[in-house]
């Protein structure tokens, strides 16, 4: 690709600049700096928190044990890639760590041509089972294929003989978010770990970590908010509590300024679906304006809403729990009503516009409220 | 000359009309150069852009104003060659993923590691990384998405990303998670900030026209300052009475309705067809116009019907977002309602006839 950066502005290094796995302390000294998701990455498999089964595996490996293939799976912020790179680290050391472990994500082209090629060169050297400086070292390379869920079904396919071809030499650990997109034979070769979203308990004592290792003020409270907008992903709770003591001058949070800075203001933790709540005041306003029967005035409150732009799911998700509670709407009115909002979700999902789904959904509503049986 | 919307952009943080507590936070968030990935998302004319030019100045200084277009070429495995023009200061660069169609993930991967490989140490800002900035999001396909969540960890320390776009309903979670999320809601009360700009042109606005103008925008910034000088153009000193006046396809769209209410029939469906043609040749996106006709039908309807229509709308909208040609959808949404609204009629007529 064209060079566009030759006129930059001041010095310029041209160098490999990804994150390197190896360098324990890393560049941090200088003035590289990385928010802290990346600098609290665990360093070592005993840092990775509450997945203990794959973890006892991992260390009896790293005391010499035979390492199966690897298939980790789960939500996005539970640790897989930070584990297998922190377990490699261990095997490898710095030295050897390029010539050792291969790193294939999504980013780079994994058809099958490259399964064929790049996978096989690698694979087929084989390595002897100590390091230059003569300490020893697994027989064997590493080939990380994150991402996996992202690659076609042929060169899914295409992966399973080289699997089989080279398992003398080389292991295989594949990651995903999406298990159901891996194809059987695959998942079959490796051993299987589930990276489950991490309980409250353990995000506090993470958190609380964290907090003293920054100095900063932060009550209980407010760590448990910043836990219940987190939905069991670390990254997101440690971008999250690094955001909330940026946000003001001084490092202190409370739970006061957590509200505050989730709600009114405009910075919203809740992106994704079941975050941060719409207020109940919202909700309930909405629903009285169903009463009322009129379209215009729930044209302009939805419209708000959106304006707002708070999201559709929330509302969705808030509205489902709130209609069970309707006096006036009869057994038969809600399950209809349910079954609209399965349809809406799904709607959702596939990007269709939210002011429609949501103005699909509260007319009904409105219907249902003031019609009689 | 340009236009008010670009001559009253708010250049820095401090400067921004609305939500000044949000643009507070925002500066402190980015002080020290180690903040994540950052999200915005609210609905268009709300002041995304604004507010990320904003915020890029306050990191890097003037320089990030001096903009160039840039053309790059990318390559796809398939060796196809794709052309891009993006527009880049020293600091940034923005690109727009729709430009690339649905060969989006080799663009945007190109990018990131184009701009990481080569690391900057900036004599002025101090700043080792680069920001890229990514409008639509919600427009780039879910496989540019996924090949994304890697890519975005390996490359923190040199390329910032900023992400922008109306709805994070088409965000995949991966991706959500790698960033914070920046929830810009469009402003409230705009007659002030219609008041403020009229001042700065040395032009006195009266209230009447200012919130008729704001309620007609339907808190779209960008629209109310648009219509404004549109007003100013028609007429000037104004007067509280004066009409706003609409874009011309708006007022195309509304007509477009009018038709369809008037009369149900083939012919009319290949007319209004024809009529829909013509806006979507105009780059009014479809979710618009089915919106646009939606508010105008609905006006024609009484309670129960409203309801059905509505279904109707999101029922087509979601084929829409689904299928490939938007025509084929709009005009089932206009047949639909035809026989729906027909059978209304002749259901009052009869009604009427057994009195
Ligand atoms: N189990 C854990 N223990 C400690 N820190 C964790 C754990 N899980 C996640 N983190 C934190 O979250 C960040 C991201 O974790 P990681 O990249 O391992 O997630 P992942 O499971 O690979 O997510 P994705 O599916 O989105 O790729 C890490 O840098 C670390 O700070
Ligand atoms: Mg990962």
């Amino acid at each position: 690709m064209q060079q566009t950066t030759t006129e930059l502005a001041g010095k310029k290094i041209n160098m490999s600049s990804e994150i390197m796995p190896t360098d324990g302390e890393r560049k941090s000294s200088s003035n590289v700096s990385v928010p802290w998701v990346e600098k609290y990455r665990p360093r070592s498999i005993d840092d990775v928190a509450h997945q203990d089964e794959v973890v006892s595996v991992l260390r009896k490996c790293l005391q010499g044990a035979d390492l199966p293939n690897f298939l980790f799976y789960g939500p996005p912020g539970t640790g897989k890639t930070s584990t297998i790179l922190a377990a490699a680290r261990h095997l490898y050391g710095s030295d050897i760590y390029r010539s050792r472990v291969l790193e294939l994500n999504a980013s780079d082209d994994r058809g099958i041509q490259v399964i064929r090629e790049k996978i096989k060169t690698f694979a087929q050297l084989s390595v002897a089972n100590q390091r230059p400086d003569g300490t020893p070292c697994p027989p064997f390379k590493i080939i990380i294929l994150d991402e996996a869920d992202s690659m076609t079904h042929a060169a899914q396919a295409a992966l399973r003989r080289t699997m089989e071809k080279y398992s003398k030499t080389t292991r295989f650990c594949l990651i995903c978010n999406y298990v159901s997109r891996i194809i059987e034979p695959l998942t079959s070769r490796c051993s299987k770990f589930r990276f489950k979203p991490l309980p409250e308990n353990i995000l506090l004592h993470h958190l609380s970590a964290i907090s003293e290792k920054e100095n900063l003020d932060c009550d209980k409270q407010a760590l448990r908010n910043i836990i219940s907008i987190s939905e069991g992903d670390m990254r997101k709770a440690i971008t999250y509590i690094q955001s909330v003591s940026r946000l003001y001058n001084d490092k202190r949070i409370t739970s006061e300024r957590i509200i505050e800075s989730a709600g009114v203001t405009g910075l919203y933790f809740s992106i994704a679906s079941a975050t941060l709540v719409i207020p109940d005041a919202l909700i309930d306003s909405i629903l009285e304006t169903c009463r009322l029967n009129s379209y215009e005035k729930l044209d302009k409150i939805i419209q708000n809403v959106i304006a707002d732009s708070y999201s559709a799911y929330q509302l969705l998700s808030q509205l489902h729990d709130k209609i069970v509670d309707v006096d006036e709407l009869s057994d038969k009115k809600k399950s209809f009503l349910a079954q609209m909002m399965a349809e809406i979700d799904k709607c959702l999902m596939d990007g269709a516009d939210e002011y429609l789904q949501m103005m699909k959904l509260c007319s009904h509503i409105m219907q249902q409220v003031c019609a009689g049986e | 000359m340009s236009l008010w919307v670009d001559k009253y952009r708010p250049t820095s943080l401090s400067k921004l009309d609305y939500h000044k507590d949000l643009a507070e936070q925002l500066k402190n968030l980015i002080q020290s150069g180690d903040f994540p990935h950052l999200l915005f998302y609210g609905p268009s004319g709300a002041g995304k852009k604004t507010r990320i030019m904003a915020m890029l100045r306050e990191l890097y200084g003037a320089g990030v104003e001096k903009l160039r277009v840039e053309h790059q070429t990318f390559e796809t495995p398939s060796k196809k060659k794709i052309e891009i023009t993006t527009v880049a200061s020293n600091y940034h660069i923005e690109i727009n993923p729709s430009d690339a169609k649905n060969n989006d993930r080799v663009v945007i991967q190109g990018m990131i590691k184009s701009v990481a490989q080569t690391q900057q140490l900036d004599a002025i800002s101090q700043k080792n990384f680069k920001v890229i900035v990514v409008m639509e999001l919600d427009r780039l396909t879910k496989d540019a998405q996924h090949a994304l969540r890697r890519t975005m960890e390996k490359y923190i320390s040199t390329c910032r990303l900023i992400l922008c776009c109306n709805s994070t309903s088409r965000v995949i979670p991966a991706v959500r998670s790698r960033c914070l999320g920046i929830r810009v809601a469009a402003p409230t009360a705009d007659e002030a900030l219609l008041h403020g700009v009229c001042k700065k042109e040395g032009l006195t606005l009266n209230q009447e026209l200012a919130v008729r103008i704001a309620e007609q925008s339907k808190r779209n910034l960008r629209r109310a300052l648009l219509m404004c000088e549109a007003c100013k153009v028609q007429q000037y000193p104004f007067t509280p009475d004066q009409p706003v006046s609409e874009a011309e396809w708006e007022i195309y769209l509304r007509e477009t309705a009018a038709a369809i209410v008037e009369q149900q029939n083939p012919k009319r469906l290949l007319e209004v067809r024809a009529r829909l043609y013509e806006l979507l040749c105009h780059c009014i996106p479809p979710d618009v116009i089915i919106k646009g006709l939606l508010s105008e039908l609905i006006v024609n309807s009484d309670g129960q019907l409203k309801t059905e229509i509505t279904a109707l709308a999101a029922f087509y909208e979601h084929r829409i977002q689904m299928g490939r040609k938007a025509i084929f959808h709009l005009e089932a949404f206009v047949a639909k309602f035809m026989s729906i609204y027909k059978r209304f009629l002749d259901e009052g007529m009869a009604a009427m006839d057994f009195m």
